[in-house]
């Protein structure tokens, strides 16, 4: 075997139009009993972005994220993606229409090994079916190490070859972060969600996490939206910043006028008016 | 060049589809094959009957207890109506052979999906029930199933059940208990060695993801219900074939050892073999039925002596209590079954004489 540093193929062999991911909610209003975590909320993301999704804790950012994915049905409002109405798809439908994500609290699955949890992704892309797998016949093998290809090339783009065989619950957290976004993208997602992917990392992981996101964006066209509380990764690495306050979006734009943005800065600091 | 691997002393591994056998060495390849052909060549012609009835009672179990393992111990679906299921494919067969004048070979297979059917009905609970919540509803299946087939007598014959045909394989009668193993020991290779295909694909994939985490496996793209129900169906189907060979090797079958027992029993066998474990299936399969002919076997003993018949009465019903006893034992001890056991022996048996 070559050595492997480069494209992973499932990026190299994609068409253009299977990379296709124009995200578009319009009006999503979800509420839990009184509480309204979302309201009217819009958002389009297009083929190629990386966009930013801010605010405060309990600004109704995973609500959104959950939403899009299918884990909450949000009461009122639209989910478009390509062009087809996905609200209230069950997650397992939505991740077959191409939306992979990660979990702000990491849902993996800890008794496996990194491959296992990887293969796992795979499931959506095996061609074959029951009689066949129950026999294991040529066929299915031949696939099954096509996948295992796919999972390691993967694994090298995310420099995780030391890791591969350990059991996902041995490691730290920092790197379960990473396995996670390599699980992710092994659904080989047109669109990709990640929710906090930073969180609990050491510096030189958030450096390395980093890296992989902004080659994954800028040299494989990855359309991505990244929900982040760093403000100076977010400032760096995104092309559009939407700020979401109780459930409301506050503003959005680039990165540079959101930051200078007075609803912005009241949102975070709180409103500093009223102290002076 | 055919090269035989047999215990490097690291991982020389060159290509994926090695990583992808059953066996990690030829070595265990080799053990397998010459372990049929002795049982095959060998053992029914030297095993007495009643040997030879021992192996086939543990063929059965086997097949039922896979099947048991591929729901709970895989998908993590807790079922208590195994048992019942059994009881279908054995009725399933019985009345397939009796009424419509089914052979053998086509009375079994079909047996085995019918059973699937009617486990996947009582598996439809899962789509909303989980946990104990879903045990309970399955020992609901149990009680249902038990119930019908004493009282649904026009189709089960009730209390006293019904007499199968004799078997007969393509021309050969299947009489005598040695032409028995041979077809029983020739299916139960056959199942296991499907599970196994099983479990390294897709779906075994998907069935542990729904059982360790099943917000993250409908992540993945899995559609837990139709995954649950496919679980459902495998499982009842296999019990099916192990409750359709019964009837056929037993040749009348009664409503009588269809009951919640049995499929306590079934899940003592994957518990004391290991959760999980398509071998410990079979390790606990074996084990069980060893256990209930030695119990028998003392209780017989002593009955037989005239001064301890008295205490044979009162051991009797402590074939409850050995059950409970070993199955808690296992748990506090070895959660991971002889499976994990026979893992451990052979490692050292390998070290051997450097633990290193
Ligand atoms: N399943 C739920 N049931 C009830 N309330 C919920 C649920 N999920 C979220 N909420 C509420 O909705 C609001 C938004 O929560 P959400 O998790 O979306 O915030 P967030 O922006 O992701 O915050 P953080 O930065 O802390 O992750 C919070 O007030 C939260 O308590
Ligand atoms: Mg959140």
């Amino acid at each position: 075997m070559k050595a492997f540093r480069g494209q992973p193929s499932i990026f190299a062999s994609a068409q253009p139009d299977q990379r296709l991911a124009e995200l578009e909610v319009k009006d999503l209003s979800l509420s839990f009993g009184g509480l309204m975590a979302l309201h009217r909320v819009d958002l389009r993301v297009r083929t190629g972005e990386l966009v930013a999704i801010i605010g405060p804790n309990g600004a109704g950012k995973t609500s959104l994220l959950n939403c899009i994915t299918g884990y909450y049905k949000p009461q009122e409002g639209q989910i478009l993606f390509n062009g087809e109405e996905i609200t209230r798809l069950p997650p397992h439908e939505i991740t077959h229409r191409g939306i992979g994500r990660t979990y702000q609290n990491i849902e993996l699955f800890p008794g496996m090994t990194v491959i296992s949890n990887m293969l796992l992704a795979r499931h959506i892309h095996c061609r074959y079916n029951l009689a066949p797998a129950s026999l294991f016949s040529r066929r299915v093998r031949r696939e099954e190490v096509r996948h295992r290809r796919v999972i390691e090339e993967i694994i090298d783009f995310l420099e995780m070859q030391p890791i591969r065989k350990k059991l996902v619950g041995s490691l730290p957290y920092g790197l379960r972060k990473r396995v996670e976004l390599g699980r992710a993208l092994a659904l080989e997602p047109k669109l990709l969600v990640l929710d906090e992917p930073f969180a609990g990392m050491t510096l030189e992981e958030k450096e390395d996490m980093v890296r992989f996101l902004v080659e994954l964006n800028e040299a494989w066209n990855q359309t991505m939206i990244l929900v982040e509380h760093d403000m100076s990764i977010v400032m760096s690495i995104s092309q559009r910043v939407i700020v979401l306050d109780f459930g409301k979006k506050i503003t959005e734009g680039p990165p540079q006028e959101v930051q200078d943005h007075p609803e912005v800065i009241k949102a975070y600091l709180g409103d500093t008016s009223t102290i002076g | 060049m055919l090269r035989l691997h047999f215990r490097p002393c690291g991982n020389y591994r060159e290509r994926y589809e090695q990583e992808m056998t059953i066996f990690e060495t030829d070595f265990g390849r080799l053990w397998m094959g010459v372990g049929i052909v002795i049982a095959l060549g060998v053992v029914p012609f030297l095993a007495s009957p009643y040997m030879l009835y021992i192996l086939n009672n543990m063929a059965i179990a086997a097949i039922a207890a896979v099947g048991l393992n591929l729901l709970i111990g895989f998908t993590g679906q807790i079922s208590l109506g195994h048992g019942a299921f059994v009881g279908v494919g054995a009725y399933a067969a019985a009345v397939l052979a009796t009424r419509v004048g089914l052979p053998f070979v086509v009375a079994v297979p079909l047996a085995g999906l019918v059973t699937a059917l009617v486990g996947m009905v009582f598996g439809i609970p899962s789509v909303r029930l989980k946990h104990l919540y879903l045990t309970i509803a399955t020992l609901a299946g149990q009680f249902i199933i038990e119930y019908l087939l004493v009282h649904w007598e026009s189709l089960t014959g009730g209390a006293e059940g019904i007499i199968l045909p004799e078997a007969d394989l393509l021309g050969l009668r299947l009489v005598s208990d040695r032409s028995f193993f041979c077809v029983l020991f020739l299916i139960f290779v056959f199942l296991t060695w499907v599970a196994v295909n099983l479990v390294r694909t897709r779906y075994g994939r998907a069935f542990v993801a729904i059982r360790d985490n099943d917000r993250a496996a409908e992540g993945m793209g899995i559609p837990l219900f139709r995954y649950k129900l496919l679980a459902f169906g495998i499982s009842s189907f296999y019990a099916g074939i192990a409750g359709a060979l019964l009837a056929f090797y037993t040749v009348s079958i009664t409503p009588e050892p269809f009951t919640l027992f049995l499929s306590i029993e079934y899940i003592a066998m994957i518990i004391i073999g290991g959760l999980g474990s398509i071998s410990g299936s079979v390790f606990g399969a074996v084990f069980i039925t060893l256990l209930n002919e030695s119990l028998s076997w003392t209780a017989e003993f002593l009955m037989n002596t005239e001064a301890l018949s008295r205490v044979a009465l009162t051991i009797a019903p402590l074939r409850e209590f050995v059950f409970g006893l070993i199955i808690v034992l296992f748990i506090i001890f070895e959660p991971r079954g002889l499976a994990e056991l026979w893992r451990i022996l052979r490692a050292s048996f390998r070290l051997w004489p450097f633990a290193y």
